[in-house]
């Protein structure tokens, strides 16, 4: 490469670029945006409905159904991720100019994260009420999904990146990517029981945050190489 | 791979690529250098696209070698536009992905220069064809990048939008760059070449 004299700052623009662009076509179609959100909200009432109204049976399983909701949800909103600007062909220029790609992934696996799964660590207080999750556990939760929700978009961009040519890779990219989320569920929800019986929790939320550095170190890497296969 | 004399701009040697067990183009040789516009010519089908994206480095699935000058700019038949941002953001975006730094005045100019004065601030997707297609060209008046490699740029354009074409393409080659054209209609650009494939090429 002879005229890309390649700087520092570069990749640091490249990154913040990326950021607002996904942002800002993110906040001009918020219907699509609202989705996860929605469908987490709406998974809740369901099962109060389904359980029964009963506040300790409803409590008894509001962990795992809080947690299992996020991670669907997160893969609702995944499959667009790349497959939209595939598309409409932004995503080639992408894969052409960014250089290095991975830092335009992690990019718009930030964005990604920053409209779906923060939404959903903010509002999973409302979904503990609903559910009559203990009071107690509710900051817990919060943090967990804090950490955990960064890994399922982590996660779940390398998926994304490698069905991203494929007619239906909507229903591929859920059996690729849900037995991964394993670790975080049962990490994440294992640190809110553990809390609910009164144990202390720190093991799992380290465990989580390194399953975070671990992830959001490797992932990027991995969905740029799933990206170059994914445009052949 | 990246070439290191000053003068060619893409050097493919002894192309060869199939799709789907057929044979699209085989032992192709083509040089770019500065001053050339080469029009790729050839009926639906024929392979245009396609050794279009092996030029460009988006597939690796052929034999044979390319060599190419960086930056290379590469439109595509997807336009490359976001549909919810405005011309004037994609065109942002593209500056920050090739790394230059250009200031509103300079991208407004481009746009207006490609007659889309007062639509710098409309939605793309609320843009007509033609109109997105004069948008998402309006990049290469902007790039750096001294060979482009074009899909089909006249699709959707009028008369006026292909005269400008001509024009950019014109001014390109004279500024010392390059370019290949995937084109059914003629480009009518001074010196341009043209490279015939499918069954007319044989």
């Amino acid at each position: 490469m002879i005229e890309t004299a390649v700087a520092e700052p570069r990749v640091l623009e490249l990154l913040t670029a990326q950021i607002r662009r996904d942002l800002t076509v993110a906040m001009r179609s918020p219907g699509e945006m609202v989705n996860p959100l929605v469908f987490y909200l709406i998974g809740v009432t369901l099962f109060q409905f389904g359980v029964g109204a009963g506040p300790e049976r409803l409590a008894a399983i509001a962990t795992g159904v809080l947690w299992v909701l996020a991670l669907l949800a997160t893969l609702l909103a995944l499959d667009g991720l790349f497959r939209r600007d595939y598309d409409d062909g932004t995503l080639e220029q992408l894969a052409l100019h960014a250089d290095p790609l991975f830092v335009g992934v992690l990019a718009k696996i930030v964005a990604h994260w920053l409209v779906t799964g923060l939404p959903l660590a903010i509002f999973a207080p409302l979904g503990a009420l609903m559910l009559h999750l203990d009071a107690a556990a509710v900051p817990t939760l919060v943090l967990t999904l804090l950490l955990g929700t960064p890994v399922l978009s982590v996660i779940g961009a390398v998926g994304a990146a490698l069905t991203v040519g494929l007619r239906r890779g909507a229903v591929l990219l859920a059996l690729i990517v849900l037995p991964l989320y394993v670790p975080v569920l049962i990490l994440g929800a294992g640190a809110v029981t553990a809390r609910l019986d009164g144990i202390d929790p720190t093991p799992q939320i380290v465990w989580l945050a390194a399953l975070l550095a671990f992830s959001l170190t490797l992932a990027p890497f991995a969905a740029a190489q799933g990206l170059r296969v994914g445009l052949e | 791979m990246t070439i290191s004399s000053t003068s060619i701009l893409l050097r493919a040697s002894a192309l060869t690529c199939e799709r789907d067990g057929r044979r699209l183009f085989e032992n192709l040789d083509l040089t770019i250098s500065a001053g050339d516009v080469v029009e790729l010519r050839g009926p639906n089908g024929s392979g245009k696209t396609t050794l279009l994206r092996c030029l460009a480095g988006l597939t690796a699935d052929y034999e044979g070698s390319v060599e190419r000058r960086l930056p290379a700019a590469y439109c595509g038949h997807r336009g490359g536009l976001k549909g919810e941002l405005t011309p004037l953001e994609n065109l942002r975006w593209y500056g920050a992905l090739e790394g230059r730094r250009a200031d509103t005045r300079s991208l407004r100019d481009a746009l207006d220069a490609m007659g889309l004065e007062g639509y710098a601030m409309t939605p793309c997707q609320q843009l007509s064809a033609g109109q997105q297609r004069r948008a998402a060209l309006a990049r290469l008046r902007l790039t750096r990048a001294r060979l482009w490699l074009l899909d089909e740029p006249l699709t959707s354009l009028d008369e006026a939008g292909c005269t400008l074409v001509r024009e950019l393409l014109d001014r390109h080659r004279c500024d010392g760059g390059g370019a290949i054209c995937a084109t059914h209609a003629p480009l009518e650009v001074a010196g341009t070449r043209m490279q015939m494939l499918g069954a007319a090429a044989a």
